[in-house]
């Protein structure tokens, strides 16, 4: 069971480790990272997307997790809109028998979401002014880790 | 043909999308820009031409040289910042 939903509406995080937890008895770990609005300086954020294509390049990442360790169950799901500080942006979470596959595919997912997945932030800051969020190098370098030498052809 | 455009781009250009005809294509990515970039104010030629811009065609991340035809659908955006 892999699912990407891209969310117009506040993330309801009990809701979905509820939903995503449930009904097969194979799973023993569940790992989910959510980020949340930091407020250093920031009021709110806005998050555009690409419609369509958000979607796909989500889809193919869950795949190249579920090719890399073996996860029975993958979900993403991204808010876009108007979000004022210390709501979550985001929620991955990720299924495995056992805990180490867990962790590392959802640190993947999420590095890579980071760097490969068509959305953009703009920042409210506190005067009122609205400015674009510029990419971050550490980001790419966090995702260029796992384009090791048996990576490359999994990705 | 749209040519769509995202955050920044959008933002000095002013519209989400950019009609381009389609008797000029196929052109690479890269002639398509710089076309494009002649269009806007200076702020959107510098956004646009910025090393670090990229390029999808139906919806998936090209170089430069890629060829684009009619039909296409074509988007320029910044780097992504999700998450």
């Amino acid at each position: 069971m892999f699912e990407v939903e891209i969310s117009r509406t506040r993330l309801d995080l009990s809701a979905l480790n509820y939903r995503f937890a449930g009904g097969d008895e194979s799973i023993g770990a569940l790992v989910s990272f959510t980020g949340l609005v930091r407020g250093n300086g920031i009021a709110a954020i806005e998050v555009e997307h690409y419609p369509g294509m958000t979607e796909t390049v989500l889809r193919k990442q869950l795949e190249s997790a579920a090719k890399r360790w073996p996860i029975t169950r993958g979900s993403i799901v991204h808010r876009i809109g108007y979000l004022p500080v210390s709501e979550p942006i985001v929620w991955v979470s990720v299924a495995s028998a056992h805990r180490a596959a867990a962790f590392s595919a959802c640190e993947f997912l999420m590095d890579f979401l980071k760097v490969d997945a068509p959305f953009w932030k703009k920042e409210l800051d506190v005067d009122g002014v609205w400015k674009w969020v510029e990419a971050r190098s550490q980001d790419q370098s966090r995702a260029s880790r796992w384009m090791g030498r048996d990576a490359a052809t999994l990705i | 043909m749209n040519i769509l455009l995202f955050a920044q781009l959008r933002d000095y250009y002013g519209a989400s999308s950019a009609e381009y005809s389609d008797d000029e294509l196929p052109l690479t990515v890269e002639e398509l820009r710089r076309s494009l970039a002649s269009r806007g104010s200076d702020e959107f030629r510098e956004a646009l031409l910025a090393p670090n811009v990229f390029c999808a065609v139906n919806q998936k991340v090209v170089d430069l040289d890629h060829t684009v035809r009619v039909g296409d659908e074509v988007g320029f955006f910044p780097p992504m910042t999700g998450g």
